[in-house]
C-alpha cells in the first residue's frame, strides 16, 4: 500500500525546514516519526507533494529540566516519555500517558510533538498537557512564540500552530510539592485510541483542601479541553468520594459530544464523568497529605 | 516526482545500498528491493505487527517507516536473529511452546520478543502482552506466546546458545 508519489526533503536545520516550508505551502508537510501522517496518506486521504522530513534534525529531542521548568523536545519519541527519569520525579503524568500510548512499536518511533501538532481528538497526550499547564513552543519565519496549551486545540484534528511554523518544544512546570496527578483512560479495544481519557492535576494545602485543581479530557468531543466548572468547583473544597463525584456531574456542560459507532454520545457522556471522578480521587490520594 | 532516494542501511550487521523512490516503505525495501522476505506484510496499515523488524534496536513496523528514514541507520530482521540452520532460544522456544501456529505473525512476534528481552530481560506475563499489544494473532489466542518467551527469558537468562534445526 503505497502513498501517492512526493518528493523527499531533508533539511539540515530548523531554519533550512522554515525555508522549506515557507517554499512549499500547503503543498508540504513535516514528516517526523511518520505514525500519523504516514498512514493518512497511505489510505490516499493525504497528498502532499514534498514531505519535509525532520527527523534527523539534532536538538530537538530529549528532555531538560531548567529551574522548575521541564523541556521537552518535539521529536522525543513516546517510549522516551515513558521512560524519562527527569519526567517520572518533575511531570509524571507524562510517563503515565505515555506508556499506554499505541504499542511498543508506535512508541519507539511516534513523537510527542507530532502527535500534539496533529491534534486528533482521540489522541491521550492532549489531556495530560492540558492538565500539566503546557506550552508549546514554536519557530516560524518571523521568530519563535510561545502558545499557551489552552489556546492550542482549536478544532478537529487543528491545533493553533501555522503552516509555516515548526513545533519545536514543550514546556511544562513541574509539579509542584504535595501535588498528585493520573490519566483514566477508556481505550477502543481494537485501535488503543481513548474513547475517553481523562488526565487530572490536583495540589493540597497542608490541611487537605485543593488548592489548585486542572483537568484534561480528551476523545468525548471534537477536541481536548478543560472541564472549568469541575475544577472550579473542586478548587477550596476538602475532597471525598462524595464531593468529587459531584463536581464531576459538570465534566461534559457545554460540550457537544461526539457519538460514533464506538460509543454514542450519552455513553461518553456517563464514562467522561466517571473517568473524571476515578482520576481526580486517584490524583488527591497521590496528593499524599 | 520520480528522483529517487539514495539510502545506505545496516541489515543484520551488513551495509547495504539502494536506490528507490521516495514513497518506498522499509518493508519493500527489505522484501523486494533485498529479497529478505522473512519480515511479513499483514495490513499494511500499521496495526498487525505482521512487518514489525527493530530500528536501533527498538521494535518498529517497516509499513510505517519510509525505506528513506532508514538511512544510516541499523535494521534487524528475523532472518538475522540466528545463524543459517540454527535456531534462536526464541524460536526454539516457540517451536517447543507451540507459540505459533499459522505462523504468518511469528516473524514480527519475535522481533517485538526479542526487544522487550533487551529491556527487560525477566518480564511477567503482564509485561509480555503489554510489549506484544501490537502484534496481532488469530490462531494462538496469545497462550503460547506468552509462554514462549517466558520460556525465552529463562533460557537467555542462562546463556543458551541457537541450535542446529538438524
Amino acid at each position: 500500500m503505497h502513498p501517492y508519489p512526493f518528493t523527499y526533503h531533508r533539511p539540515t536545520s530548523i531554519d533550512d525546514a522554515l525555508t522549506m516550508l515557507g517554499e512549499f505551502g500547503d503543498s508540504g508537510k513535516l514528516l517526523a516519526g511518520g505514525h500519523s501522517l504516514l498512514p493518512v496518506m497511505k489510505l490516499r486521504l493525504a497528498q502532499p507533494e514534498h514531505l519535509i522530513d525532520i527527523s534527523g534534525l539534532a536538538g530537538l529531542s530529549g528532555v531538560r529540566l531548567d529551574g522548575d521548568v521541564v523541556g521537552i523536545g518535539a521529536l522525543t519519541t513516546h517510549h522516551q516519555l515513558a521512560t524519562d527519569a527527569i519526567l517520572e520525579t518533575s511531570a509524571g503524568l507524562l510517563p503515565e500517558i505515555a506508556r499506554v500510548v499505541g504499542d511498543q512499536q508506535v512508541r519507539n518511533r511516534g513523537t510527542f510533538g507530532g502527535a500534539l501538532a496533529h491534534a486528533d481528538p482521540a489522541a491521550d497526550y492532549p489531556a495530560g498537557v492540558l492538565a500539566l499547564n503546557a506550552e508549546i513552543v514554536a519557530r516560524g519565519p518571523n521568530g519563535e512564540r510561545t502558545i499557551p496549551i489552552d489556546d492550542f486545540f482549536v478544532d478537529f484534528l487543528t491545533s493553533a500552530l501555522e503552516p509555516d511554523e515548526i513545533l519545536t518544544s514543550i514546556r511544562i512546570p513541574a509539579l509542584a510539592a504535595n501535588t498528585g496527578y493520573r490519566y483514566e483512560k477508556l481505550q477502543n479495544p481494537a485501535s488503543g485510541y481513548a474513547i475517553v481519557g481523562v488526565a487530572a492535576v490536583v495540589t493540597l494545602t497542608a490541611d487537605g483542601k485543593i488548592s489548585a485543581a486542572r483537568v484534561g479530557v480528551t476523545g468525548a468531543g471534537d477536541m481536548a479541553y478543560r472541564p472549568q466548572a469541575v475544577e472550579n468547583a473542586l478548587v477550596g473544597s476538602t475532597p471525598n468520594e462524595d464531593s468529587v463525584k459531584a463536581a464531576a456531574e459538570s465534566a461534559v456542560d457545554g460540550i457537544e459530544l461526539l457519538s460514533d459507532i464506538h460509543a454514542p454520545a450519552d455513553y461518553r457522556a456517563r464514562v467522561t464523568k466517571n473517568l473524571v471522578r476515578r482520576a481526580v480521587l486517584k490524583a488527591v490520594e497521590r496528593a499524599g497529605v | 516526482m520520480t528522483e529517487t532516494v539514495s539510502i545506505t542501511t545496516t541489515i543484520n550487521g551488513e551495509s547495504r545500498t539502494a536506490e528507490v523512490e521516495p514513497r518506498t516503505l522499509l518493508v519493500h525495501l527489505l522484501r523486494d528491493t533485498f529479497g529478505m522476505t522473512g519480515t511479513h506484510i499483514g495490513c499494511e496499515t500499521g496495526q498487525c505487527g505482521a512487518c514489525t523488524v527493530q530500528m536501533n534496536g527498538g521494535a518498529v513496523k517497516s509499513c510505517m517507516v519510509l525505506a528513506a528514514q532508514a538511512d544510516g541507520h541499523q535494521i534487524a530482521t528475523i532472518e538475522g536473529v540466528a545463524p543459517k540452520g540454527t535456531l534462536h532460544p526464541m524460536q526454539q522456544a516457540f517451536w517447543e511452546e507451540h507459540g505459533l501456529q499459522c505462523g504468518y505473525c511469528t516473524p514480527g512476534v519475535i522481533m517485538s520478543s526479542l526487544a522487550l528481552l533487551v529491556e527487560n530481560p525477566d518480564p511477567s506475563e503482564a509485561e509480555i502482552r503489554h510489549a506484544l499489544e501490537g502484534n496481532i494473532c488469530r490462531c494462538t489466542g496469545y497462550h503460547n506466546i506468552v509462554i514462549a518467551v517466558r520460556e525465552a527469558a529463562v533460557r537467555m537468562a542462562r546463556g543458551d546458545e541457537a541450535t542446529s534445526i538438524r
